[in-house]
């Protein structure tokens, strides 16, 4: 059954129109991967869904995007909301000023969750479910920047997950990490989808192939095609989507 | 919620410095007003200051302000557009470090401080030794004439160069970074040696914010109290000489701010600190069109 | 062809002047650096910084006093410049847009520039003249008022400066816009922030001529916020236009103790700026 229900959403900066009328549904405890040439919208896609737009003044959005049924675009409270959708960016982001285990906690704190041993808990578990707890667990009151690559990135999906969020956006998770990082990455995307809704943006096809079991394809804004991933791998019922995962393409 | 808790302390604290800085100017002119009414553009244009009479004139003051900053920038400007070249063109990074350094504890100085050295050391040197030398050998010269007193117009120049010198040199070093490296390139490229690399290309490359710099200089210099109030002899007296004693506008606010007894007296003092208060925003905002004109050459 | 010598003569020489200008500048640090140590030493002792200032023609006595009043005074001073100099800040880097951006700006530059006396004056009929009083409260107020610029000025570079990758890791926690601001954004920007307030205290620690007309100075110890209060820039500039050897030599050792306060703050904030 689907989790998340977007319906004819449009994004549009300014005078750039950076989605149109695209509508999906995204299934429960499964990974969705989008894909795409790079200006396409796919990071637009999923940045809508916790509404990052509202930071950028010149942004406007319409459609609608329902999270178990209810409207994302008119809840009021929208840290409660991105408090449900965690989202791991392109880049590793770790808080450079706080230590590993403050980082994992910061959301926890933020949040209002004062109790100590309950977020000790929490934290401990977050890092494990993250596969980062055997390369940190000596050195949790460290900086976080003294960490490589990939190990900085699944502290930021650990600091995603202490939240305990029901979907998890990655934009890009792997772009800036190693292949050997990667791959921890990837196998950590397939443990994380029995508990969460995942949905994925790559602009690396094997990638979306390799972890998701459905997977878009965007061009120019819109929606292209949308299905099980290995149909859509294999028998893309779209010309174009044909020419891009064949790399026959512009 | 919180969010517009916060934005409105924030927005709060923006209006409240906006509003300070407003309510000092409007303060200013209300206060001096009454100085100012009664005594119209003479105020500006005549010398006598004489508080028991109700008499105020402070063109003694202006051309003091006026004279011992022009003075002190003579001294300082080359100095420090030789520093910010030295900086800037040719140290090596660690020698440039150190003097960059150096000549910023300068500027850390309090001016009591600069006031201290020049009253107990700078001044009895100039008395003694300096300026009995400069009288003797430009006899008959009006610059140099009348007694050393060693107190006066010499010696507060002196004091103001030293003490900006530190912003002279740090502006035009960021000046001068600014300018673009195909200037430099396309001087090395017609055979230039360095320093006419440095001379036709990049110091008139920043000439307008190397101007910038030294009327930031100037408007140090107009506002600068302390080390100047114990070095300049204090007499609003307009001579011909740079021996002999003078006084700003800023050591007289200091001077006699505390002793005015009369409310005229003290509606002029605060005349004197508008006057002071537009002469420094004139200079610092032009100062501050050159600069940026420099370092932000398509704004 | 070869560069006439002419030519290189005058590279060489002009080359030689700017180190000149160099040397000539750090001669006048030199000279006052080390008269402070050598005249101030004598004076700067343990009764110096413990007792109070000696009636006149008596030998002795010291600048507790002062001393306590510039603590008193500039610790005030930062309890205001600090929250409006960082708040005015955030508001420029967060949320500063239109007029009345434009006009903090333009204004906190007018604010820098302005004459310390300048301020001691707006300050005197400000709060001097409706509380009837000199008062180490004014003089806070004062020194308050030009710490602002500074501290908004370089809040509002250091936050600029933090990417938006952070704000948005935060906001994307469910952390709301105004934590993320006070506890991700700020933090990160907080040792640009920190040298900028330090620079700012050591900038007003040492000034004189905004206290002249507000604290006014106390030969006798006070701790009342609302009395005329003695500083040490204060008592250093009465000693030094006094006539006796005496006062002139405490004038040298406030003049230590003061300008090691000001370079001990002045070289921890470029320590602190240096260190990232």
């Amino acid at each position: 059954m689907s989790h998340i229900r977007i319906e004819n959403l449009s994004v549009q900066f300014g005078d750039h129109q950076a989605l149109r009328d695209v509508s999906i549904d995204v299934k429960r405890h499964a990974v969705t991967a989008i894909i795409g040439p790079s200006g396409c919208g796919k990071s637009t896609l999923i940045r809508s869904i916790n509404r990052m737009h509202d930071t950028i003044p010149t942004s406007a959005v319409s459609g609608k995007i329902f999270l178990d049924g209810e409207d994302v675009l008119k809840m009021s409270d929208v840290t409660a909301l991105r408090r449900r959708v965690g989202m791991v960016f392109q880049r590793p982001n770790p808080f450079p000023t706080m230590s590993i285990y403050d980082n994992v906690a910061a959301g926890l704190r933020l949040n209002g969750k004062q109790n100590r041993r309950e977020m000790e808990e929490r934290v401990v578990k977050s890092i494990t479910q993250a596969a980062l707890w055997n390369e940190v667990k000596d050195r949790l009151h460290k900086s976080p920047m003294s960490l490589s690559g990939g190990q900085q990135q699944r502290l930021c999906i650990a600091r995603a997950l202490a939240v305990q969020p029901e979907v998890l956006l990655l934009d890009e998770p792997c772009s800036a990490l190693d292949p050997i990082a990667t791959a921890r990455v990837e196998e950590l995307i397939d443990e994380l989808k029995s508990r969460f809704t995942i949905v994925m943006v790559t602009h690396n096809m094997q990638q979306a192939a390799r972890t998701s079991q459905y997977t878009a394809f965007m061009y120019m804004g819109q929606l292209i095609e949308y299905g099980n991933t290995t149909e859509l791998f294999t028998k893309p019922k779209v010309q174009q989507t044909e020419d891009y995962i064949t790399g026959r393409f512009g | 919620m919180g969010d517009r808790i916060f934005k409105q302390a924030v927005t709060g604290v923006a209006l409240l410095i906006v509003t300070i800085t407003i309510a000092l100017g409007v303060m200013l002119v209300w206060q001096s007003w009454p100085a100012l009414k009664s005594m119209g553009f003479k105020f500006i244009t005549t010398s006598h200051w004489n508080p028991v009479l109700e008499e105020y004139g402070i063109l003694p003051l202006i051309f003091g302000t006026i004279v011992s900053s022009f003075l002190a920038l003579c001294i300082a400007g080359p100095i420090g557009l030789g520093i910010a070249i030295f900086l800037s063109e040719l140290a090596p990074r660690w020698l440039g470090g150190i003097v960059g350094f150096l000549v910023e504890l300068l500027a850390a100085i309090p001016s009591v401080i600069f006031g201290l050295w020049g009253i107990l050391y700078l001044v009895p040197v100039l008395r003694t030794q300096v300026e009995p030398w400069l009288i003797e050998h430009a006899a008959g010269f009006p610059l140099f004439e009348g007694p050393p007193y060693g107190v006066g117009m010499l010696a507060a120049s002196l004091i103001l160069a030293i003490m900006v010198i530190p912003i002279l040199s740090s502006v035009c070093r960021d000046v001068l970074r600014a300018v673009p490296r195909e200037q430099r390139e396309a001087a090395y490229a017609l055979g230039a040696t360095r320093w006419e690399v440095i001379r036709i290309s990049v110091v008139s490359y920043a000439k307008s914010g190397i101007f910038g710099a030294l009327f930031l200089g100037l408007g140090r210099a107009l506002g600068e109290t302390m080390a100047v109030t114990m070095v300049i002899g204090n007499s609003p007296i307009i001579s011909k000489s740079i021996l002999a004693p003078a006084q700003t506008m800023a050591s007289m606010i200091a001077n006699e701010f505390a002793e005015a007894s009369s409310d005229m007296y003290v509606s002029a003092v605060i005349a004197v600190a508008l006057m002071l208060f537009v002469l420094t925003l004139i200079i610092n905002g032009f100062a501050r069109f050159l600069v940026h004109k420099t370092a932000h050459p398509t704004g | 062809m070869k560069t006439s010598l002419r030519r290189r003569l005058s590279n060489r020489l002009f080359l030689l002047a700017t180190v000149g200008c160099a040397l000539v500048a750090l001669i006048p640090l030199f000279l006052i650096l080390g008269r402070l140590v050598q005249d101030g030493m004598q004076s700067l002792n343990w009764a110096f910084l413990t007792q109070m200032p000696a009636p006149v023609g008596e030998v002795g006595g010291g600048m507790a006093n002062a001393i306590m009043g510039t603590g008193m005074i500039v610790g005030m001073a930062m309890l205001i410049g600090i929250p409006l100099g960082i708040g005015g800040g955030i508001y420029l880097s967060e949320y500063g847009r239109g007029q009345l951006a434009f006009w903090l700006r333009y204004l906190s530059d007018l604010l820098a520039g302005t004459p310390s006396i300048v301020i001691g004056i707006f300050v005197y009929v400000l709060i001097v003249v409706p509380t009837k009083h000199f008062s180490a409260l004014a003089g806070s107020v004062a020194l308050g008022i030009m710490m602002v610029p500074t501290i908004t000025r370089t809040t509002e570079e250091m936050l600029k400066m933090v990417p938006r990758d952070l704000r948005e890791a935060s906001l994307a926690l469910g952390i709301s816009q105004w934590r993320t601001i006070l506890s991700i954004v700020l933090a990160a920007g907080s040792s640009g922030i920190i040298t900028g307030i330090l620079l700012s205290i050591s900038r007003v620690a040492g000034e004189t001529a905004p206290l002249l007309f507000t604290a006014f100075g106390n030969r006798f110890w006070n701790t009342d916020v609302s009395q005329p209060t003695a500083a040490l820039p204060l008592q250093i500039f009465a000693y030094a236009i006094s006539p006796y050897d005496d006062w002139q030599s405490q004038a040298w050792a406030g003049a230590l103790l003061l300008i090691m306060l000001v370079l001990c703050l002045n070289v921890t904030a470029r320590f602190i700026r240096r260190g990232h």
